[in-house]
């Protein structure tokens, strides 16, 4: 079964340290290794990712949640408990020794996603390219997908929204998440509102790009550069990849 | 000699019938007022939030969900394990597993954000999914004990019944296991990613059922004026006091399992020692007065001779059934996530902290209105049908059936 499959090559890509190349070793390690050079055009199609590098994350920095929310019309509605977030800024302190930094978390767009295999009606789908993202139209507010998530990735709305961008549909009593700027993807654009924000202020601690080209800017530093998946013990792998926690 | 048991619908037109209708429609108007609510303002008006996104509707839910497989027992008894003591209340123990399941349907269904997609979860199945399991599992509860309930009403359908009785049966512990597993299989979640809840779940299910099915046999019996013997009600409260145990076993074996593991440390002080309202919750209710004072209550030589005592024990095992489903449900979700092991955390989406959770009125509202909406089903059924025996007083139960009751008790039934 392909989740087994994938599973132990997690486990092999968490035991060797060797985070290079996610995508090929996902899918078809033989092929990719051997002809790197017609990868780019691999017949599985890309998919997306994103690599955030912590240590160039600036504390109490939110460019990237606030050119978020904007681009998808996520506004607070002045109840915290209940406000929709799609990315937000986690700040850690080690126990052990004290150190703090913070970094962004957003929906992590699992390769074997539990929201999905939960959703009762299949709202919760991963596209082709590995795209996770709620169908409004046949969500039906369960909320199973929210007690799925280990990363509580999920909003649930609980109110009437106005005003929202023709791109990013959502609706009181449906579930919701980061849609990796699929609209932008879709639209033929290599970047998304996060990751553009946080290079316009000069951080540059994000990275998006196509996981399986292996001549892409994000593959070229996952080979070069250790990373990590938030609660790799999961083997859920993730397309969102951290250096430095 | 046992005497033949007759059924007999009852009268339907006294005051007090009239009355119990009456508060019973009182209590479905509220749940479809809290329903509506809900509808128009969206669930911020409920305690439930970003945090802890199931609340109370979902904890009376489950409770009738599982209470509904356990009010089988009676019917199971006979059928299933030959008890022919029990034979004169499987009628009533079938059509209360159908109305307690109705029941816990509808507030589930009615909590949903977009309860009006109803249609939309009939007919996109994931079946990767347990939640789309559950939905053929339920529907096929009801289908099968309603063709059992068929079977033992028609005389010439009669030899059928123990077919019928066992896929009952059987299909009553997969759906308790089905429903244990929505919990089960949230790995994500240290509280829940634990195998032993599914059996657990089945152990709440006799207990939760026996304690509602003791309730509502002494309700209807005493309503009506029908003759209820000791032997019945001495086996029935015995039984219920075995599944007491059979409870606390899980839950003990449960949390030594949790202790075992290092990394479930966290969430086994949080319930146990430092939970707050979890923890008393937990101990002061579940444990205290859910169980063990219920078990002094049952087996006390000259208390459990009382009927009220009888009752007010089957009541408190429902109050601590209610607690532990409450502290698996809420406590489970309150407790926050562990995404990086070895650090604080924080945000402003209160990642790292316990959550908060206050039911409110309208959650109430729907609980009540769905266990109000099962018991209006099942007073309504035993006034057009006869589901009721005319008498179960001692001589009418077999009184050779009191030697093997006392045998199922010894063996730990
Ligand atoms: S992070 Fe959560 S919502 Fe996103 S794909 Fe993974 S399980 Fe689903
Ligand atoms: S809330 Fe919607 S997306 Fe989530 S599991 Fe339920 S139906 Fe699927
Ligand atoms: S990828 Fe787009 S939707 Fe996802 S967090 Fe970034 S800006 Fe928001």
């Amino acid at each position: 079964m392909s989740s087994d499959n994938s599973a132990q090559l997690s486990r092999r890509q968490f035991i060797t340290g060797a985070a290079a190349a996610v995508a090929g070793l996902t899918i078809a390690p033989g092929v990719f290794l051997l002809k790197p050079a017609e990868a780019a055009q691999n017949p599985d199609g890309p998919r997306w990712g994103l690599l955030i590098d912590t240590s160039k994350c600036a504390d109490g920095c939110t460019a990237c949640v606030r050119a978020c929310h904007e681009e998808n019309g996520v506004r607070s509605l002045g109840r915290p408990e209940t406000d929709a977030q799609w990315i937000r800024k986690v700040n850690l302190t080690d126990r052990a020794t004290g150190h703090q930094h913070s970094l962004p978390v957003m929906c992590q767009h699992c390769e074997n996603p539990p929201c999905v295999d939960v959703c009762p009606t299949h709202a919760s789908f991963i596209r082709p390219d590995g795209v996770v993202l709620v169908d409004k139209h046949t969500c039906i507010g369960c909320r199973y997908c929210m007690m799925a998530c280990p990363y509580k990735a999920r909003s649930f709305i609980h109110e009437a929204l106005t005003d929202q961008k023709p791109h990013a549909p959502r609706g009181k009593g449906t579930v919701e998440s980061c849609t990796l700027c699929v609209h932008r993807i879709d639209r033929g654009e290599r970047t998304t509102a996060c990751v553009e924000a946080c290079n316009r202020d000069g951080h540059q601690a994000m990275t998006f790009g196509d996981l399986h080209d292996p001549d892409s800017e994000i593959s070229q530093r996952l080979r070069n550069y250790g990373s990590t998946t938030i609660r790799a013990d999961l083997r859920l792998n993730p397309a969102v990849r951290y250096q430095g926690i | 000699m046992t005497l033949k048991t007759h059924f007999r619908e009852i009268e339907g037109r006294s005051a007090r019938y009239v009355a119990l209708l009456g508060g019973l429609l009182v209590l479905v108007a509220l749940g479809v007022l809290a329903a509506l609510m809900k509808g128009s303002q969206g669930h911020y008006i409920t305690g439930m939030n970003n945090q802890v996104v199931w609340g109370l509707p979902h904890i009376f839910a489950i409770l009738l969900i599982v209470a509904a497989s356990g009010a089988l027992n009676a019917a199971s008894f006979s059928s299933v394990f030959g008890r022919v003591a029990y034979k004169p209340l499987a009628r009533v123990s079938a059509l209360l597993a159908m109305t307690l399941l109705i029941g816990g349907l509808v507030i589930l269904v009615l909590d949903l954000g977009r309860p009006d997609r109803l249609v939309v979860a009939m007919t996109h199945y994931n079946f990767k999914s347990i939640f789309a399991w559950n939905i053929f599992l339920y529907t096929g509860f009801l289908a099968v004990v309603a063709v059992y309930l068929w079977f033992m009403m028609e005389r010439r359908m009669n030899r059928y019944v123990p077919v019928a009785g066992y896929t009952a049966f059987v299909w009553r512990l997969i759906l308790t296991t089905g429903t244990g597993s929505i919990f089960g299989f949230l790995v994500a979640r240290e509280a829940y990613d634990a195998a032993i809840l599914a059996p657990m779940f089945i152990a709440m299910s006799f207990s939760l059922g026996m304690a509602v099915f003791i309730l509502v046999v002494l309700a209807t019996f005493h309503g009506t004026g029908r003759p209820l013997g000791d032997l019945i009600l001495r086996r029935m409260k015995n039984l219920l006091g075995i599944f007491v145990v059979g409870v606390l076993y899980f839950v003990l074996a449960y949390h030594l399992t949790n202790l075992y593991a290092t990394r479930l440390h966290g969430i086994e002080a949080f319930v146990l020692v430092n939970g707050g309202i979890y923890t008393f919750l937990f101990w002061a209710v579940q444990i205290g007065i859910g169980s063990v004072l219920p078990l002094v209550l049952l087996f006390h030589p000259v208390w459990s001779q009382s009927r009220r005592v009888i009752a007010a024990a089957s009541g408190l095992v429902l109050v601590g059934g209610f607690a532990q489903l409450y502290v698996i449900v809420i406590g489970g979700q309150a407790y926050p996530l562990e995404m990086f092991p070895g650090y604080d955390m924080s945000s402003s989406f209160f990642d790292g902290v316990v959550a908060s959770y206050t039911p409110s009125l309208p959650e109430l509202m729907l609980g009540v209105g769905g266990v109000g909406f099962a018991l209006l089903l099942f007073v309504l059924a035993l006034k057009f049908l006869p589901f009721l025996p005319a008498s179960l007083s001692d001589e009418h139960v077999d009184p050779h059936a009191d030697r093997s009751s006392t045998r199922t008790a010894a063996a730990g039934a």
